[in-house]
């Protein structure tokens, strides 16, 4: 996909998620706005392959949604390929849906439980160990939030990945910088992350995660390092990207928006 | 019967383990930094089967996950009462997937009950029959001797299903010479002893108090050793078993009573089968006791003893 077909796929993703909020008022829209590019990137960017016809097929590989509730874009980005009816995108969190308002394991395509936070990369560990052993070339991809790095099991598996040397796994954080009741800076003062995930031997590399060409160029690069390390990739992100009165609220994680306002943020970025 | 049987339970069982693994590439052993000597030789020998993740049990449970949602068959290893740290991760990475998907993880949580007696309450599990019972597609295994923890080695791969398997810390006689199928894990039980007054439905260590109980006074009581305490055994069998003939139902457990555990199993059968036979309950009180002293004198303290059991079965035995 050439570049500016890219960005008008991330203009996509991100529009059919206000789409999806519009009738699913109950998903968390502040967070899964941020990692629109990250996911359209990982998809459509040519370095996550997956089989739709057949969701579990073992050349696949494998992502894995850690942090559950804020990848909500991923549902247009699997009806898309055709994981599933593009109308079910109408019935997210409805009844008889196969789409919850947290993605879960009933979804085709979508690999892990991932309703309580913490939990990817220690399963995605096991995966990359499996298919290490089994001699399968696939990769493992994690999408975590930067909220997320506050639970301990975390750098459990953190030291797990880096011991093992699984170096076919990939670790996206999503860092917009805020969790659920403000800003992290305020709450665990993360930062630097990066340098964290370096000292405990991690290939590392920070890009704008609102940029998806870069993101691309930096997934790449890698996906393509087979040096032991297993890779981490700080994604600089905006919670709510896109819409002004999420962007500016530190509690914008539990915010619904209007009609209008999702009308507005439609019109902005059509 | 093999001679890893007169092994701590650990012990034969990791060594049934270790035979297998030679045999099928797709098991993994994951220890949370806990050693056995049956353990030394697998270790040493199946390298690329077995990984110490540390301490660090929640990540132990998340990688087994993994593991198993590739189609692998893991074994995990930690002490009993340290599973409670990973809960969470039981519950979300292996008894929620399991619903949908083959998961076979088992959990090998050594130290059951008073096992590590004068370690204190912090090693002490009194908790885990309760709590694991209380959670969906998780099948939960008590063997009362090393012949019946031997033989989750051939069971535990057959059902793709997570396993927590509670162990004994001790070494124990075996209890079950003689008793044709008496390791059946679908069945989930087996009578050990049968008598004409009172039955004692007794599950890990207590097993052994309740067949003293009925060597005291043969004839008297049955004895049926409970060693699956999930709803996946076969329910109508030991509501009969445990009734038919006999006056009463007493029930031992070496674990906290009144919360869930064997205690409620027997009085859910009563109620289910809508069956009146009194029901007297041998467990814990639900204290930590900090009160150092060896495993008798734990017991003891408790009242767990067979003169104990005896004295509360008296009524029924005239």
């Amino acid at each position: 996909m050439l570049s500016n077909e890219l960005q008008a796929k991330a203009n996509w993703v991100r529009n059919r998620t206000l789409e999806m909020h519009r009738l699913a008022p109950g998903i968390r829209i502040a967070s899964s706005l941020s990692p629109v590019e990250i996911l359209t990137a990982l998809y459509y960017g040519n370095l996550l392959h997956q089989n739709p016809a057949d969701a579990r097929d073992p050349a696949r590989d494998r992502f894995v949604a850690s942090k559950g509730h804020g990848t909500l874009c991923l549902y247009p980005i699997l009806a898309d390929l055709g994981f599933f009816p593009a109308d079910e995108l109408d019935r997210v969190g409805k009844q008889n849906s196969i789409l919850g308002v947290i993605p879960e394991p009933i979804t085709p395509g979508v690999e892990t439980t991932n309703g309580s936070l913490g939990h990817g990369l220690g399963v995605a560990c096991g995966m990359a160990i499996a298919l290490r052993r089994a001699g399968n070339p696939a990769k493992v991809f994690v999408l975590c939030g930067d909220g997320e790095m506050n639970v301990g099991a975390i750098w459990e598996a953190v030291m797990f990945a880096a011991k093992h040397r699984l170096d076919n796994l990939h670790v996206i954080v999503d860092d917009n910088g805020r969790s659920m009741l403000g800003y992290q800076k305020d709450i665990l003062g993360l930062d630097p992350l990066a340098p964290k995930f370096e000292t405990f031997g991690f290939a590392v590399a920070e890009v704008d995660g609102h940029d998806v060409n870069a993101l691309v160029a930096t997934l790449r690069r890698l996906k393509l390092l087979a040096d032991g390390r297993p890779k981490a990739i700080i994604a600089r992100t905006i919670k709510g990207h896109t819409v002004p009165e999420l962007e500016t609220d530190p509690l914008a994680h539990i915010r619904v928006l209007s009609h209008q306002s999702i009308d507005a943020a439609l019109r902005s970025r059509p | 019967m093999s001679s890893l049987a007169n092994l701590p339970m650990r012990d034969a069982l990791i060594g049934a383990i270790y035979e297998r693994m030679r045999r099928d590439p797709t098991i993994m052993f994951l220890s949370a930094d806990m050693g056995a000597p049956a353990l030394d030789s697998l270790r040493a020998e199946l390298p690329g089967q077995f990984i110490n993740v540390g301490i660090a049990e929640q990540n132990m449970i998340s990688v087994a996950a993994g593991l198993a949602m590739e189609g692998l068959t893991v074994f995990t290893y930690a002490i009993a009462s340290f599973y409670f740290r990973a809960l969470e991760q039981i519950r979300i990475n292996l008894a929620l997937p399991a619903q949908i998907r083959p998961m076979n993880v088992n959990l090998m949580a050594l130290g059951a009950g008073l096992s590590y007696d004068v370690s204190g309450p912090t090693h002490h599990c009194l908790e885990d029959i309760s709590i694991m019972r209380s959670l969906p597609n998780l099948a939960v295994l008590s063997p009362a001797d090393s012949d019946t923890a031997l033989a989750i080695a051939d069971f535990a791969p057959s059902l793709a299903k997570p396993k927590y398997i509670r162990l004994d810390g001790k070494v124990h006689r075996s209890v079950r010479q003689g008793v044709v199928g008496s390791t059946d894990f679908h069945k989930g039980y087996a009578v050990l002893r049968r008598g004409d007054r009172v039955a004692l439905v007794a599950t890990g260590m207590m097993t052994h108090v309740a067949i003293e109980v009925a060597d005291r006074s043969p004839g008297r009581f049955g004895v049926i050793d409970v060693i699956r305490l999930d709803r996946g055994i076969d329910q109508s069998g030991l509501f009969e078993d445990m009734t038919r003939g006999y006056r009463a139902v007493i029930s031992l457990e070496e674990a906290y009573i009144d919360c869930g555990g064997l205690d409620a199993l027997v009085s859910s059968l009563r109620g289910r089968f809508d069956s009146g036979i009194p029901h007297r309950r041998f467990g814990l009180p639900q204290i930590f006791d900090f009160s150092p002293g060896d495993r008798a004198a734990l017991l003891a303290r408790h009242r767990l003893t067979a003169s104990e059991v005896a004295a509360v079965a008296a009524p029924w035995l005239g």
